[in-house]
């Protein structure tokens, strides 16, 4: 007890680092199975459905074949390359989640922030240079495994990468001239952050001034993470799988993790910027507490239907009530604890919006042609992303003489 | 005050090591590699400083942007290996004797430098520099060395869109 009151700051950070990493990797296993379910649905099949109730465990076993795999190494790589490549993608993506606070700073334990491993005073900068260098990832693994269609995915991802990150920096920056500050806590809540509402009703959020700041960033995050519409560095039907075609077992593995670590960063920083963070569409009553609660226990009676007529085999039906218990124990923290519970739950429940937008896309959307992206960037979306940037600043001018 | 030394002396190293491989290395990649760890050394120096504004801006237009840029052209071009040629006499002979000199200079002002005016000192890292402040002082007194630059910037980018399309 005396070394944790003696070093706060240590204890606090390697606890918050610790659960950071662990709930982040566990978010990314079940997003593969969230997002094979959600397209399954959309194009009439089933998705996993025989490793555990509903596929439960598919994430698991995926996760153990990757691990057990071969793991085959091309003899004319650039080794030191060829091996650098996927941790730098995944250290790379799991730094930038450290910089995203999902509640407000003033929420302490032993004097420590608890929603933020790092609130920094530059944070939407570092983010900003922290995820630029992601593309190394990409590109290294593209050329390092000295074969033709990953270094035509590393070169397309390069480009690519360039070309948007422009757009994506600029579309922010109408936010931060309204918010005045680089912290990522402030633009929330800070002085010009986004508490209040506008006419008693709309909150305060930055997306309704910055709507065309915000279909920019969208469109340009989606094109930095590489994701369905934007994914031609791994276009299987042009590149076989593009950059990360010679990879295989946990090295595979890592880019997949990565791109999903990413997909959480961008939402996450969406969340942030334009949707007022970890705040309350509602303005933060006491009785918001009871819509996590109904959710919950909503979700808790749908899996107990299913216990009771669907599922036949009795490991599935203790797998689904372990399911149960969770949520009941999350309705339990959010009904007893609403003051630490709330903001996580209104931040995460954002993210899965934009995850769900993620996956909506992939199952609608057709991949753009190579010539038609490289236009799209250059010579619609920079231009409209630099506009809203004039607009907006001229405006804040006009209205703060 | 033991980490801020602990953290210059690594970086300094990573830096040193980093610039000597970026000159030694065979592969052209590698050496743009080496060339992104000496940028990166540098940031966290500056954010020793006390200036993490700069820092920040280091990573994001050096190692973000500009190098991807030299590897996006390395890998274009598929740059092969490079071919060791000996010393050329210029260097050997006027370089070498110019780099020694350098160095001796270098390290008699390390040597007779006030204690205290240097990190490796161990002194506490001045306050960070306001981001603020800083552009303040960019877009008020220096102003117009920034827009030149900016407008420097520009030209040279026109110059290079004409040295490329010469053929037509």
């Amino acid at each position: 007890m005396g070394f944790i009151t003696q070093h706060p700051v240590l204890v606090v950070s390697l606890v918050k680092i610790a659960l950071t990493l662990f709930v982040v990797m566990t978010a990314l296993a079940y997003l593969t199975w969230f997002e094979r379910k959600v397209v399954a649905r959309m194009q009439s099949r089933w998705g996993p459905y025989y490793v555990g109730a509903h596929g439960l465990l598919q994430p698991l076993a995926d996760g153990v074949k990757f691990l057990f795999k071969e793991d085959v190494t091309p003899p004319s790589s650039d080794i030191i390359t060829y091996l650098l490549a996927p941790f730098l993608a995944l250290v790379l993506a799991l730094t930038a989640i450290a910089l995203l606070p999902i509640g407000p700073p003033d929420v302490t334990i032993l004097g420590q922030p608890v929603y933020a491993v790092s609130n920094i005073n530059i944070g939407l900068i570092f983010l900003f240079a922290i995820t630029s260098l992601g593309v190394y990832g990409v590109a290294l693994a593209g050329w390092s495994s000295n074969s033709k269609y990953p270094l035509m995915g590393g070169l397309r991802s390069s480009a690519q990468m360039i070309s948007y990150e422009v757009s994506l920096t600029l579309s922010v920056v109408g936010v931060l001239l309204l918010a005045g500050t680089l912290n990522l806590s402030d633009i929330v809540n800070g002085a010009n952050g986004q508490t209040g509402y506008w006419l008693h009703f709309i909150p305060r959020w930055n997306v309704f001034p910055q709507i065309v700041g915000f279909l920019c960033y969208i469109t340009a995050a989606i094109a930095e993470t590489n994701r369905v519409p934007f994914d031609l560095p791994e276009a299987e039907t042009e590149l076989v799988a593009g950059f990360h075609t010679e990879y295989s077992s946990f090295k595979f593995a890592m880019f997949f993790m990565a791109e999903y670590a990413n997909m959480i960063t961008v939402s996450s920083l969406a969340t942030i910027l334009f949707f007022g963070g970890w705040l309350s569409p509602f303005g933060g009553h006491e009785w918001e507490k009871f819509i996590p609660v109904v959710i919950f226990l909503a979700l808790a009676a749908y899996c107990l239907k299913e216990v009771a007529t669907e599922l036949q085999a009795i490991i599935h039906k203790l797998q689904f009530m372990i399911v149960v218990g969770l949520f009941l124990a999350l309705a339990a923290v959010c009904f007893f604890f609403p003051h630490y519970a709330m903001p996580p739950f209104w931040f995460i429940l954002k993210i899965a919006i934009f995850m769900f937008f993620y996956v909506w896309a992939r199952g609608t959307l057709p991949r753009f042609r190579y010539d038609q992206l490289m236009a799209f960037g250059w010579k619609l979306l920079l231009p409209v992303s630099l506009a809203n940037l004039v607009v907006t600043a001229v405006v804040w001018l006009v209205m703060h003489p | 005050m033991i980490a801020p030394v602990i953290v210059f002396f690594a970086c300094a190293i990573a830096a040193v090591v980093g610039a000597i491989l970026l000159i030694l290395a065979h592969e052209p990649i590698h050496s743009a590699l080496s060339l992104i760890v000496v940028m990166i050394s540098l940031a966290v120096l500056y954010l020793l400083l006390g200036a993490p504004f700069v820092a920040a801006i280091q990573i994001l237009v050096y190692a973000g942007a500009i190098m991807v840029l030299f590897i996006f052209v390395i890998m274009l071009l598929n740059a092969g290996e490079e071919e060791r040629t000996d010393w050329s006499k210029i260097a050997k002979w006027i370089g070498l004797p110019l780099g020694f000199v350098l160095l001796l200079e270098i390290s008699h002002w390390l040597f007779h430098s006030e204690p205290g005016t240097a990190i490796a000192n161990g002194a506490a890292a001045p306050a960070p520099a306001d981001t603020f402040a800083l552009s303040t002082e960019l877009f008020r007194q220096y102003l117009f060395p920034f827009e030149a630059t900016s407008i420097l910037i520009l030209i040279a980018i026109l110059g290079a869109l004409v040295l490329a399309r010469k053929d037509q």
